[in-house]
C-alpha cells in the first residue's frame, strides 16, 4: 500500500472528527492576557481542511454573512497554497484574521456544514484564522486598487463595519477618510473584545492594511462636535457611512447602581483593553478591582469581563444571569472556556440593590432567584422571580454587562436624520441609506447590538450602494 | 506646525500651569462650557479638562490646570515645541448662553479658568456680568485681568481675609442676594463639588436658576464608558453627553463627591511607583 493512500484512509477514518486546537491550559492562561487559543499547526491545519468533501452546492457559503468562498480556500489550504486561500478570502472578508477569532461559525458557516449532519463540522473559523495568520507573518500583501477616482467618502468609526466600508470603496479607488473619535482604531475589537481573545497585535496588523489601501486615518475626530454631517460634505466628501457602534451602557435601575465598584462592562473593558489597565502602573489608567466579583448579564460582554477579571486576581468571579444557561446569548465557546477558568455561573439569579459600607465602596448584592415560565407564543421563557428567595451576597466589584442603547451624539448633531427605538438610526436594509441623501450606515448603530460579522456585512451593503449612487453621479 | 503642539506654557502661580496649543479644528468649533480629553503620552490616562480659552485665528486652545495627580503632573512637564499625544473635542454641550439680565457667576479655584469663557460669553451676550471669586489667599488667584475684562464687576474672597472678603464664595453670593438686593437671573456655579453643593444651597430658597459645571471620572468622554454618570433628580445621567452642565438644584452632590474618590489609592500608586515617564526625555 502507498503511503498516499495510507493517509486517505486515516483521513476518511476521522472525517467526522476535527482536529483539536492548541489552547493554554486553564490554570496558565487564568494568570496571563495572552491569547487562549494557540492556532493551528501546518500539519493540523491541513489535516483539518481535508476533512472537507468541497461540496458543489456548499451550505457553509450561505451561512457566512459576506459569502466567502469557503470550500475554494479550504482547498487551497491543503495544497499549501497559503497565498491562494487568503487572496480567496480576502475577495469578500477584509478582516479574516479577526473573524477567524471572534464570528459565531457555531451559528453560521459551520452550522450548516454537511459534516455536521453526522459528526463535527469543518472547523473554518479556525481555517481562516490560519490562513490569516500565516500572511500576517509574512507581512500583509496589499491588493492592486483601482486608479484614483478623486471621489471623497467620509466612514464615521473605525470599527468592523467603518473599516470594512473603508476597505471596500478604497479597493474601488475611492479616496477614503475614516474619522475615529477614540485615540485609535478599531472600535469594539480594541477597546471591548480583550487581548486573550483578540490580540490587539492583529487588529492593528489589520487596520494598517486598510490604511495601506490608502484609506486616510484620522483619530480623535468625534463626528457631530469636531465637524458636523453637512460640514463634511461642505468639506468636498461625496458620501459619508456612519458607523459608530454601540454606546452609552445600560444600568439595572436597581438601588447602589453608583456605588464606588460597580462599573458598566464599558467602563471596566475600555480600562482593561483600551487603555491597558492590566499593566498598571506601567500605564496609567487605574481599575480597582476587588477579590469577589459579580459580573452581570450572560452575553458574549459579560464573559469577557469575567474572563478579564480573574485575569485580574479576582479570587471569585461569579457570572450573574437571569435565565438559564440554555438561554445565554453567549458562544458556547466563551461559555466552556469560562467554566475551565473558574467562573462560577449563578444562573436564575437576578439582583435586586447593591449595598455599601460607610465610604461608599460596594460590599454585598442583594439578589432574587427565579423560574423560567412555560414558553410564550415566540417560544420565549421569561425569568419570574421566585417569592420570598431575596438573599444577599458578599461582593466588592460589581460589572454590568446587560447591554447598552445608541451613542445620541451625531443624531442630535444631524437635522433629518431618522432614528427609531431609543436613536437607532432607520436605514434601508437593502442599501444601507439613511434617511438623508449620500448618507449610509450600518453595524450596532443601525442594527442595534449585534456581532462583528453582521457589522461587516452590513458595512458591505453601504459600500456597494455608495459605490453605486457615486457612479451615477 | 504639527497638531497638538505646545506653543507656550506659563506658570500663573506656584501650582497652576497655562498651557497653549496648536489644535485649529478644535479652536474653530469650541463654545464656552466644553471640554477636552487629554492623553499626553502613548501610556498615559484619558483626562477630561475644560477649555479656558480658544484662539480661532490662531488655531490655538488654551487649557489651565493644577497638578494634583498623576496625569496633570506628567501635561505640566510637557515643554513648548512638544507635543500632546492625543487630543480630541471638543466634547460635551456647550453653556446655554443667553441675555438673562443679570448673570452672576461664582466660582472658586481652578473654577476661574473654566469660567472665564462662559463670562466672556455671557457679557458678549449683553448680560450684566457679576463674578465673584474665592481662593485660599491672594496668591492663589489666576486670571484677574482676564476675567475683570469681561465682567460687570469682579467680587474676591479669600479663607484668610489677605484679598477681598474674608470667607468663602457662597458668602459673597449670600451678601450679594440678601445685602445688596441684587436681582440674579441665572448664577453659573463652577469649582471643587463641595463649593458647588455649598454655593447652589445659597440660590435655592430665592429660586434663582442655576447652573453647576460637573467634573466626574472620565474615560472615553464621549458616551461609552459611563464612568462619568450622576445622579440628576434621580435619573442617571452621563456629563460627557448629557452635561457637563446640570441644574444645580437637582444635582446629587455628595454621591459625586464620593465617586470622585474612587481612585485615591491607584492615583498615590501611579504617583510614587510608575511617577518618572520614561518614554521621553524630559524627567
Amino acid at each position: 500500500m502507498s503511503q498516499s493512500s495510507i493517509s486517505k484512509e486515516k483521513q476518511v477514518q476521522n472525517r467526522f472528527k476535527a482536529v483539536d486546537i492548541p489552547k493554554q491550559e486553564p490554570k496558565d492562561r487564568i494568570k496571563n492576557f495572552k491569547e487562549v487559543v494557540l492556532g493551528y499547526t501546518e500539519e493540523q491545519a491541513i489535516a483539518e481542511a481535508s476533512r472537507c468533501l468541497n461540496c458543489s452546492n456548499a451550505q457553509c457559503v450561505k451561512g457566512c454573512p459576506v459569502e466567502v468562498d469557503i470550500p475554494e480556500f479550504i482547498k487551497c489550504i491543503t495544497q499549501k497554497n497559503y497565498e491562494a486561500a487568503i487572496a480567496k478570502i480576502k475577495e469578500k472578508n477584509s478582516l479574516p484574521a479577526i473573524c477567524g477569532r471572534v464570528c459565531p461559525q457555531e451559528e453560521q458557516c459551520q452550522k450548516l456544514c454537511i459534516l455536521g449532519k453526522k459528526g463535527e463540522p469543518v472547523s473554518i473559523g479556525r481555517l481562516e484564522r490560519y490562513a490569516a495568520d500565516v500572511e500576517q507573518e509574512k507581512g500583509l500583501k496589499i491588493p492592486k486598487t483601482a486608479a484614483s477616482n478623486g471621489k471623497k467618502v467620509a466612514v464615521i468609526g473605525a470599527g468592523p463595519a467603518g473599516l470594512t466600508v473603508a476597505a471596500d470603496l478604497a479597493k474601488l479607488g475611492y479616496c477614503v477618510e475614516i474619522f475615529e473619535a477614540l485615540h485609535t482604531e478599531g472600535g469594539v475589537l480594541v477597546y471591548g473584545i480583550p487581548e486573550f481573545r483578540l490580540p490587539k497585535s492583529i487588529v492593528k496588523a489589520e487596520v494598517d492594511y486598510i490604511g495601506k489601501l490608502g484609506v486616510k486615518l484620522t483619530p480623535d475626530a468625534l463626528i457631530g462636535r469636531l465637524f458636523t454631517i453637512d460640514e463634511l460634505f461642505q468639506n468636498g466628501f461625496k458620501a459619508v457611512f456612519i458607523g459608530t457602534g454601540a454606546g452609552l451602557p445600560k444600568f439595572m435601575n436597581i438601588p447602589g447602581e453608583n456605588l464606588n465598584g460597580v462599573y458598566s462592562a464599558n467602563e471596566f473593558l475600555i480600562r482593561v483593553n483600551l487603555m491597558k489597565a492590566y499593566l498598571f502602573p506601567e500605564y496609567k489608567t487605574p481599575l480597582g478591582i476587588g477579590k469577589k466579583v459579580a459580573v452581570i448579564g450572560g452575553g458574549n460582554v459579560a464573559l469577557d469581563a469575567a474572563r478579564s477579571a480573574i485575569r485580574l486576581n479576582a479570587d471569585k468571579v461569579y457570572l450573574v444571569y437571569r435565565r438559564g444557561k440554555d438561554e445565554m446569548p453567549a458562544r458556547e465557546e466563551e461559555i466552556l472556556n469560562a467554566e475551565e477558568e473558574g467562573i462560577e455561573f449563578k444562573l436564575l439569579t437576578a439582583p435586586t440593590k447593591i449595598i455599601g459600607d460607610e465610604q461608599g465602596n460596594v460590599k454585598a448584592m442583594g439578589y432574587v432567584t427565579m423560574e423560567l415560565s412555560e414558553p410564550d407564543p415566540s417560544g420565549r421563557r421569561k425569568p419570574i422571580p421566585i417569592k420570598g428567595s431575596e438573599t444577599t451576597m458578599d461582593i466588592d466589584t460589581v460589572i454590568i454587562a446587560i447591554g447598552r442603547t445608541p451613542n445620541p451624539i451625531i443624531q442630535s448633531a444631524t437635522k433629518g436624520l431618522e432614528t427609531v427605538a431609543g436613536g437607532i438610526i432607520v436605514i434601508d436594509k437593502k442599501t444601507g441609506k439613511t434617511s438623508l441623501d449620500a448618507v449610509y450606515a450600518g453595524g450596532d448603530i443601525a442594527t442595534g447590538e449585534a456581532t462583528v460579522i453582521s457589522a461587516m456585512e452590513s458595512g458591505k451593503i453601504a459600500a456597494k450602494s455608495i459605490h453605486e449612487y457615486l457612479n451615477q453621479k | 506646525m504639527e497638531l497638538y503642539t505646545v506653543i507656550k506654557k506659563e506658570e500663573l502661580n506656584s501650582i497652576t500651569k497655562k498651557l497653549v496649543i496648536y489644535a485649529p479644528d478644535i479652536a474653530a468649533k469650541a463654545q464656552a462650557g466644553q471640554f477636552l480629553i487629554i492623553k499626553v503620552h502613548e501610556k498615559s490616562e484619558r483626562i477630561p479638562l475644560t477649555f479656558s480659552d480658544w484662539d480661532k485665528k490662531n488655531g490655538t486652545i488654551t487649557i489651565i490646570f493644577q497638578e494634583v495627580g498623576f496625569s496633570s503632573i506628567e501635561l505640566g512637564k510637557l515643554k513648548t515645541g512638544e507635543k500632546i499625544r492625543n487630543l480630541a473635542g471638543p466634547l460635551g454641550n456647550p453653556s446655554e448662553i443667553h441675555n438673562y439680565g443679570t448673570a452672576v457667576i461664582a466660582c472658586g479655584g481652578l473654577g476661574t479658568a473654566v469660567a472665564y469663557p462662559v463670562a466672556k460669553a455671557l457679557k458678549e451676550a449683553g448680560n450684566k456680568v457679576i463674578t465673584l471669586i474665592g481662593a485660599r489667599n491672594k496668591d492663589l488667584f489666576i486670571l484677574e485681568k482676564e476675567i475683570e475684562a469681561v465682567s460687570t464687576q469682579v467680587i474676591y474672597s479669600t479663607d484668610d481675609g489677605s484679598k477681598g472678603q474674608k470667607g468663602f464664595v457662597s458668602d459673597l453670593l449670600k451678601d450679594l442676594i440678601i445685602n445688596k438686593k441684587e436681582q440674579i437671573n441665572i448664577t453659573f456655579v463652577i469649582g471643587p463639588p463641595i463649593m458647588m453643593m455649598v454655593t447652589s444651597e445659597v440660590t435655592r430658597p430665592f429660586n434663582i436658576k442655576t447652573i453647576a459645571s460637573l467634573n466626574p471620572i472620565m474615560v472615553d468622554g464621549m458616551g461609552m464608558c459611563g464612568a462619568c454618570r450622576v445622579t440628576i433628580d434621580g435619573q442617571i445621567k452621563f456629563a460627557c453627553v448629557d452635561g457637563p452642565e446640570f441644574d444645580a438644584h437637582k444635582v446629587d452632590f455628595k454621591e459625586l463627591i464620593q465617586r470622585l474618590k474612587c481612585y485615591v489609592k491607584e492615583e498615590k500608586q501611579a504617583t510614587h511607583k510608575g511617577g518618572h515617564c520614561q518614554c521621553h526625555s524630559h524627567q
